[in-house]
């Protein structure tokens, strides 16, 4: 994998251009155990509004484990997880990932059912909006994604990069205030991925908060504000993308970077 | 030549089905719909709430779910249809009067559910785990995930199988016999079978058998038809084809703009 992904220009993503919902995520102390199986020992995450952090690290590590526990999909066995700076452990869990939006290696798109209807199921089930609102909504996200020609087909007939693409819409459609990407393009044919990550540096681009799981160095160097290494259930080293990449202090990430570079 | 003569005058007198005809048309097809289109009803309804326990979370729904389709898959048609068919009725002449079939349809309907519960729990389970995660992911809760995403790509899958259990079903109505059927509560297999019986020729019970291939049959052909509109989505979708990222217009213009 290169270092640099050709055709991906991020676009700037100061602070300037924070959108007005942005806010930070952090986690605190995050354990959580799948029987005796402990994925996650001890996870302190910190990502400021309106950026985006890009989590690597080996397979196994706990990256996509880590994402699931910050929306509640899985619950930590102990720890804190702050959205806002405030704690949403106490939260109820359907309304918390209402505002926390996530996309899957595998689109998870639902096959039954239109691309508009998949982004207007939450919008008219969960909001309560009417049809004409919802698909209004949902085309918006759609333009978003170039893909508003495709609002009547099936899932099915589309490509994976649109499929992917179609899933990003369909968490922006509900508004969340944190975006978490679960390794988006690595289920992708290679010629499909740029249209995906351009999507995303878009995105981090507007100012919306991400925490971005992946294996695209290239996207990590070039789009996220920090980048976090994950080994073993921890986060071994975090800082800047000049940092990790230049100046890895650690002899694991050197190792991982070695391997990936 | 004399056994041809005598099968055709065994199977295909002409007028002996000409006698059965109206009162198979008249009586019996509709009794053996009711019959199988109540319990169908019924069973498919008692079916998903069977499935919906057997795949709880807690071991209070499952375990009963799983130990009454075990018993009722378990049983000969025949035997349950008599246990409940005369079993209860004494209770059933008291809330409906001397009519065997609200038993009848129960019978059926304990039958049908045991199998259409294990149906669609198969198709429940075969959708993959991701989708109900998408669905929780979005905010939906655990049920209506379930509701909204999971149950009805599951269903669908199952359809086919499910129309076989209600083929199996319009056949195994033909068992409520043993309950004793006044005149104008006979379905079209005890019309046939009186006939037969009254006259030695098989011809009226042959026809009856016509009468379920001609409910059965096209059944079948309208399940594969609807699962193949669901399999490819509506017509108006069907034209578009997967697209590469080089006629995808919106993949050069996000690809431009940086």
């Amino acid at each position: 994998m290169s270092t640099k992904a050709p055709g991906i220009l991020p676009a700037p993503s100061s602070p300037s251009r924070l959108t007005p919902s942005a806010v930070s995520v952090a986690t605190r102390d995050i354990h959580l155990a799948f029987g005796r199986n402990r994925v996650l020992r001890g996870v302190d995450l910190d990502v400021k509004a309106g950026t985006a952090a890009c989590i690597i690290g080996p397979s196994g590590s706990g990256k996509s484990t880590l994402l699931r526990a910050v929306n509640r999909l899985l619950e930590p066995d102990r720890g804190d997880v702050l959205i806002g700076g405030r704690s949403v452990m106490g939260d109820d869990p359907d309304a918390l990932r209402q505002r926390v939006g996530m996309v899957f290696q595998h689109f998870n798109l639902f096959p039954h059912k239109s691309v508009l209807a998949n982004i207007t199921l939450g919008l008219r089930k969960l909001r309560a909006l009417s049809r004409e609102e919802a698909d209004a909504a949902a085309l918006t996200q759609l333009d978003r994604v170039g893909l508003r020609h495709k609002a009547h087909v099936r899932p099915g007939t589309l490509s994976g990069g649109q499929q992917q693409r179609v899933a990003i819409a369909r968490a922006l459609a509900m508004s969340p205030e944190v975006m978490l990407f679960d390794e988006v393009t690595s289920a992708l044919d290679p010629e499909l991925v740029k249209g995906v990550l351009a999507t995303m540096a878009d995105l981090a681009g507007e100012g919306m908060t991400m925490l971005v799981v992946t294996h695209e160095m290239g996207f990590a160097r070039g789009v996220a504000d920090t980048v976090h290494f994950m080994d073993g259930g921890q986060v071994v080293e975090s800082g800047t993308p000049e940092q990790l990449f230049e100046a890895a202090a650690s002899p694991r990430l050197q190792r991982f970077l070695s391997q990936v570079l | 030549m004399d056994i041809l003569r005598t099968l055709r005058e065994t199977f295909l007198d002409l007028d002996a089905m000409g006698q059965a005809l109206p009162e198979l048309v008249r009586v019996g097809l509709p009794n053996t719909l009711i019959l199988a289109l109540c319990s169908a009803v019924v069973g498919t309804v008692a079916g998903m709430l069977l499935a919906v326990c057997g795949l709880s979370r807690s071991r209070w729904l499952r375990w009963p779910a799983r130990i009454y389709t075990d018993i009722f898959r378990g049983l000969p048609a025949a035997v349950t249809i008599l246990l409940i068919g005369v079993g209860l009725a004494p209770l059933g002449l008291l809330i409906w009067g001397p009519n065997p079939y609200p038993l009848g349809i129960l019978a059926l309907s304990l039958i049908a559910s045991a199998y259409i519960g294990e149906i669609f729990r198969s198709g429940i389970q075969s959708v993959e785990s991701g989708q109900l995660e998408a669905a929780r992911a979005l905010g939906f809760s655990h049920p209506s995930g379930m509701r909204l995403v999971v149950i009805p790509q599951g269903v669908r899958r199952v359809l086919p199988a499910l129309v076989n259990q209600f083929i199996a079903l319009i056949k195994e109505s033909s068992l409520v016999y043993f309950l004793g059927l006044l005149a104008t509560q006979r379905d079209l297999f005890r019309i046939g079978q009186d006939q037969a019986a009254n006259t030695g020729n098989e011809s009226a019970l042959l026809l009856a058998g016509l009468f379920y291939l001609v409910i059965t049959v096209p059944l079948t052909h309208v399940v594969n038809h609807i699962d193949s509109r669901l399999r490819t989505g509506r017509r108006r979708d069907g034209n578009d084809g997967a697209e590469t990222a080089d006629d995808d217009p919106a993949l050069t213009i996000t690809q431009e703009a940086h």
